[in-house]
């Protein structure tokens, strides 16, 4: 090693610093998290309430930096999800108690809430701020604390998100480290933290890489697979309000949210009114040559081009040598509904595939297609009057769920719809994921449960007003005592007087 | 077997015979009359692991030499890649890694200008004693009655008669002692005017961390510059974040004039220490800066590894361990007076520096050993048997302080009866 290649270069090798300070981040968690379970409920209200300001507070701030760190999105949408990623998400589980005790009269049993501990949290660089909101307030909701580990490439913005509202959470009371930042992160030390033993969970959203590489970590984890969602319109539906809505959801944040529509069915007999109200929402339809120019930007050799994604409809029409002024989507008419043609799989850009079908047979065999290349488990949306098509669709689509008359975008991701708002989406075992449902806060805490015999002779104890993180001191066996020497001996009576002194002392204190 | 290559023995006994007849036959025999039959074979982390393969957890650390754990896996990454290129130089040189170090350690400790290395804790005490004669031009030391600054030359004049009378190495013309917390004794020893340097642990570690008076240091420090003496803060087993600061001193809003850092400094794998001087105690450096030699006085390797050191300790994520560990024992001590307030009779503590008071004159030397049943290593201190030293190290991880606290609540049982029994 005497000889060194270039004068300048490294003369000895040092170990990686960023590695081992990411490591002291692990262990500064885990004793936030040790810290964090000793906090009754009111304080992490507290917490909770006073982070989701400061995040609220933040919205446009953070949304304007994310697009410009990524370059893709809306300001304005990002500000909607950064708003209803922070005090949305606490007016949605205001009213549940993830802290105290559970009591099952009729089952005999109690259920103490057990937080998971420590949660490395991938964050995707197509919603950074969002999802860093989104899963800082689930893990403080229940008590765990986070490790947030951004895309690079929204590296900056997501550090100073969590910055600010790691100070939220310090000023409220927060134990200290309880949102920890990984601010270098880099393939290889990303794949070596989730693998760390004193990681408790992995929750990964993002590219299937990363989401593949969460469940080969070892740890426990919840990740996501990708979205290629179909939508459907029948004869059924009302034209305009679902061209509206399409419209809106596609075009919402440029289409960056894993549950955005990619290809549009449409009923051959209601197809060319479609078009018209989708046109007169702001939708360009492309002709076959725009199509084939589309291609050529859209995809490459590689795949989706990722200089494309989350960008205008203008810009990208205009990158594919065609203009489309004012355009909010542009719509793609294919023939082929396989995977093969390039325009049903996921597009993370206002770009819509459509496709005509003679009726629900098809739409589903359709549908079916597409996702056999990517999206089984995630979302898909429907839009018609018949239940009989909406129960036929969901139970034929390898989709865990399907929206009806909504935009499959905020719909599937729970902000229109009863599911749960949520930026990371279940997508279950067809998927590659553990998860089914949204990820909300139910999935970051588990319960001890204390369960007495079912005997009807055993009674159930009375559990009531009693809290667990306050309980009065349990009984002191006493100490054997240290014998009396020698009665002479001044310094022995003084410690048997202390002896005594004591233990009133603490008889008075366990009363 | 136990093969190490070069050497080998058979077993713990074989390794006792040869320690007592090769080694240092009455050390070997004083553990062994303790109870404490500890020879350290691996050692990872915070633990050690005896030749019997018993597992115990390190609350001794040597007085914060492993600070940072035993082979800290990055110190010893660091060590490694120094092999491939450095070895500990030439002492007669500038060289690229004492200067690195020195510029490191100058900058993260307001008031000094130069260090000067040594390879232990008490060389670099005789370079800061030396410092300041050169720079008075006085002859005397004083120092506090159970302090401890190491066995050299000049550093262990300033110590207990213990070390100094067997080797007739006491010099009480011009070393003073004066009691601990007593200002009027220290005016007393500094008035005449005559004094080089006043020389402090900053807390006193080996007489079992008793806590400065609330503005003690400041009026120690108040009388060396009425009465001209310098003041040399001992950091040996203060410094490297161990009080809630980077160095003790720090803490206690003093300006010391030379300070000494050791042990840690060396993550505990490559001998190095420190005087650090202010512009004045460094004035000799201008006149004859080879007046002080040393060989392996700030070999580079170990300058490199207190590089690696120095980086670690201002990492916010150390800080905060730092003080989590400390709350940790100190909610964790308080709940154990609770418990066993018969024999455990009080805790001192400033960060992680601890010592915990028991009831019997040698009450530590029985929790210690109480402790060892329980795969616990925490020592007494030497010149108060009364207090143990309690030193956990700033990176330990919460769970492993839950299991020190389990072992230790675990051992206090044992420890009562120890105690009974020695009062018989
Ligand atoms: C406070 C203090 N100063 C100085 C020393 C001497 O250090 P060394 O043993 O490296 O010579 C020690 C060693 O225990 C110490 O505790």
């Amino acid at each position: 090693m005497t000889a060194h290649p270039h004068p300048d270069a490294p003369r000895i090798a040092v170990p990686d610093a960023a590695y081992e300070r990411a490591s002291l981040k692990i262990e500064r968690s885990r004793w936030a998290a040790a810290g964090f379970g000793r906090l009754g409920r009111d304080q992490v209200a507290r917490i909770v309430r006073d982070v989701a300001e400061a995040a609220h507070a933040h919205a446009r701030r953070f949304a304007e930096e994310a697009v410009r760190e990524t370059g893709m999105g809306v300001v304005a949408h990002k500000i909607i999800k950064n708003e209803a990623c922070s005090k949305g998400l606490v007016a949605q589980y205001a009213a549940e108690d993830f802290i105290g005790p559970r009591i099952d009269h009729a089952r005999k049993i109690v259920e103490l809430p057990r937080p998971a501990g420590v949660i490395f949290a991938l964050i995707p660089v197509t919603n950074p701020v969002a999802t860093v909101y989104f899963k800082t307030l689930l893990c403080l909701m229940t008590r765990n604390a986070v490790i947030l580990s951004p895309h690079p490439q929204a590296r900056q913005v997501c550090t100073e998100a969590a910055r600010v509202l790691a100070e939220a959470a310090r000023a409220a009371g927060a134990p200290d480290g309880v949102i920890e930042v990984i601010e270098e992160p880099t393939i290889p030390l990303i794949e070596r933290l989730i693998g760390d033993e004193r990681v408790d969970l992995v929750v990964a959203t993002g590219g299937p890489a990363v989401v593949k590489a969460a469940y080969r970590s070892g740890n426990p984890a919840l990740g996501v697979g990708p979205g290629n969602a179909p939508v459907l319109v029948d004869d059924s539906a009302d034209l305009k309000a679902a061209a509206g809505r399409i419209v809106a959801s596609k075009s919402f944040d440029n289409s960056i949210l894993c549950t955005n529509e990619s290809v549009l069915l449409a009923f051959t007999t209601i197809a060319d009114a479609l078009l018209d109200e989708l046109r007169a929402h702001g939708a360009h339809i492309c002709t076959a040559d725009e199509r084939e120019k589309l291609r050529g930007v859209l995809f490459g050799e590689a795949g989706f081009n990722p200089a494309m994604i989350g960008k205008d409809a203008e810009v990208i029409a205009r990158a594919a040598g065609f203009a489309a002024p004012g355009a909010k989507i542009l719509v793609v008419p294919v023939d082929l509904v396989q995977p093969e043609e390039s325009f049903v799989r996921e597009k993370l850009c206002p770009v819509l595939g459509f496709a005509r079908v003679a009726g629900l047979d098809q739409a589903i065999a359709a549908a079916r297609s597409m996702m056999r290349h990517a999206g089984r488990g995630h979302s898909a949306a429907i839009h018609t009057r018949r239940e009989v098509h909406a129960l036929a669709f969901a139970g034929a689509l390898p989709a865990l769920r399907v929206v009806v008359n909504t935009g499959c975008s905020l719909g599937s991701a729970g902000y229109e719809t009863h599911l749960g708002p949520s930026m990371t989406i279940g997508t279950g075992f067809a998927g590659g994921s553990s998860l089914t449902e949204n990820l909300t806060p139910h999935h970051l805490v588990q319960y001890v449960r204390l369960a007495y015999n079912k005997e009807a002779a055993e009674v159930f104890g009375n559990f009531e007003g009693l809290d667990p993180l306050n309980l009065p001191r349990p009984e002191r066996s006493r100490p054997v005592p240290v014998p009396v020497p020698a009665a002479d001996d001044a310094d022995a009576v003084r410690r048997e007087l202390r002896r005594i002194i004591l233990e009133e002392l603490k008889a008075i204190m366990a009363a | 077997m136990f093969d190490y290559g070069l050497f080998r023995f058979r077993d713990k006994q074989d390794l006792f015979e040869k320690s007592i007849r090769y080694w240092n036959p009455d050390k070997t025999r004083f553990w062994l009359n303790a109870g404490i039959d500890l020879v350290i074979d691996r050692r990872e982390g915070y633990c050690l692991y005896d030749m019997s393969g018993r597992r115990l957890i390190d609350l001794h650390l040597n007085g914060g030499t492993y600070n940072l754990g035993h082979r800290h896996p990055e110190l010893v990454e660091t060590l490694k890649g120094a092999l491939d290129y450095f070895d500990i130089g030439n002492h007669w040189f500038p060289s690229v890694a004492r200067a690195a170090l020195s510029e490191v350690l100058i900058e993260s400790t307001p008031g000094m200008a130069y260090a000067v290395f040594a390879p232990g804790g008490a060389e670099a005490v005789d370079i800061a004693i030396k410092s300041a004669r050169y720079a008075t031009k006085r002859r005397k030391i004083v120092s506090i009655i159970k302090g401890y600054h190491g066995h050299s030359g000049l550093s262990v004049a300033t110590g207990d008669d213990r070390f100094t009378k067997i080797f007739l190495a006491d010099q009480p013309e011009h070393f003073v002692q004066v009691p601990f917390n007593d200002i009027a004794a220290m005016e007393r020893a500094l008035s005449g005017g005559d004094v080089a340097a006043l020389i402090m642990e900053t807390i006193p570690a080996t007489y079992g961390f008793p806590m400065p008076k609330e503005g003690y240091l400041q009026a120690c420090k108040a009388l060396c510059e009425k009465y001209g003496a310098l003041y040399i803060a001992d950091e040996v087993q203060t410094g490297m974040m161990r009080t809630g600061a980077l160095w003790g001193w720090m803490t206690y809003g003093i300006q010391p004039d030379i300070m000494v850092t050791a042990k840690g400094l060396s993550g505990g794998l490559y001998p190095i220490s420190a005087a650090i001087l202010n512009e004045r105690a460094g004035g000799w450096l201008h006149e004859d800066g080879a007046a002080h030699i040393s060989t392996s006085g700030g070999a580079e390797l170990g300058c490199i590894v207190a590089h690696k050191v120095m980086e670690m300790l201002h990492r916010p994520e150390t800080i905060a361990n730092a003080r989590a560990v400390a709350d940790f024992f100190r909610e964790g001590m308080a709940e154990m007076i609770a418990r066993h307030g018969d024999i455990m009779t009080g805790v001192r503590q400033r960060g992680v520096v601890m010592g915990l008071e028991f009831d019997h004159p040698e009450g530590a030397v029985f929790v210690s050993r109480a402790l060892y049943e329980h795969g616990v290593w925490a020592i007494f201190s030497s010149l108060d048997k009364r207090v143990l030293q309690w030193k956990p190290g700033i990176l330990l991880s919460h769970a492993m302080c839950q299991e020190i606290l389990d072992r230790f609540d675990a051992a206090m049982p044992r420890a009562r009866q120890l105690l009974r029994e020695a009062r018989r």
